[in-house]
């Protein structure tokens, strides 16, 4: 599936990296502990995470994810969002809560998640 | 590379500083990127050198990161003149994490640290005295 694809589900808004709507995703870690990304989101290139400051984004662009997904009610800054566009990191603002965030995208089944050693 | 060949690198982490931690991590990676390092390496140090990082900010009072690069690997050393670590041992253990309520609401404080810096490491050896200071030495083979 496409960031494009989530964007649509999600009824998200793009804040940053509009060209990579078209970038294909597979696998996706939801948390709102950096720590547990770093330890545990092996594969993930898509965060979902209801944290909102700039170590975000420094987390998602040490993994090498492309894209983060902030849940309903967490609005990056213009900081956060221009330290995302400098490292090509796609952010969408989701219209839904964590639960519901990841149960849509899990449900189409072209999503999987994303874990080592849990 | 010959030995002479050594790229040394140093950086400053700022004291106190929550909003920079990262910066020596995300500049480091991208030398290595440019210098055709192997993804899989590249994601190893990434990982290491950030949660050393991030420690230097939350649990000391930052320090400096020195990198070496030679022909075998990378030679990280993280210094700060914090706390210290009282119980090594303890301190490496998953979920084992002295980390206020405050960390924690930045998303960091889960004790996972520690233990996945020696997950992504070749080799690490902590120095830490009690009201002096941590070194940690860790090696990357590239
Ligand atoms: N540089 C340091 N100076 C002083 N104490 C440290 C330092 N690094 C780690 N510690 C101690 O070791 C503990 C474990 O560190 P570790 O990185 O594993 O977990 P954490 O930082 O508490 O949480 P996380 O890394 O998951 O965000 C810390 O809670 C702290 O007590
Ligand atoms: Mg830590």
């Amino acid at each position: 599936m496409t960031v494009s694809d989530i964007q649509k589900l999600l009824n998200a808004k793009v804040l940053s990296c509009n060209e990579k709507l078209n970038m294909e995703v597979t696998n996706a870690f939801a948390s709102d502990m950096m720590s547990d990304c770093l330890a545990f989101a092996k594969d993930a290139n898509v965060l979902i995470t209801g944290l909102c400051n700039p170590q975000v984004m420094r987390t998602a662009e040490l993994l090498d994810i492309e894209c983060i997904i902030f849940i309903k009610g967490k609005e990056p800054t213009d900081s956060m969002i221009t330290l995302a566009q400098n490292n090509g990191i796609c952010v969408l603002m989701s219209e839904y809560c964590m639960f519901e965030t990841a149960g849509i995208l899990f449900k189409t089944g072209e999503i999987g998640g994303a874990t080592v050693g849990c | 590379m010959a030995a002479d060949n050594t790229i040394k690198l140093h950086y400053d982490v700022p004291n106190d500083d929550f909003t920079r931690a990262g910066e020596a991590s995300s500049d480091l990676k991208g030398k290595l990127k440019q210098m055709g390092i192997s993804p899989d390496a590249i994601r190893k140090v990434s990982i290491a050198l950030y949660e050393g990082e991030i420690n230097m900010v939350i649990h000391a009072n930052g320090g400096y990161i020195d990198a070496e690069i030679s022909e075998n690997g990378l030679k990280l050393v993280l210094c700060d003149t914090g706390p210290g670590i009282n119980d090594i041992v303890q301190a490496t253990q998953a979920g084992f994490s002295t980390a206020l309520e405050q960390t924690r609401m930045l998303g960091f404080g889960a004790g996972m640290g520690l233990p996945n810096m020696l997950q992504n490491t070749d080799d690490m050896i902590i120095d830490s005295i009690v009201g002096v200071g941590t070194t940690i030495t860790m090696f990357i083979k590239m």
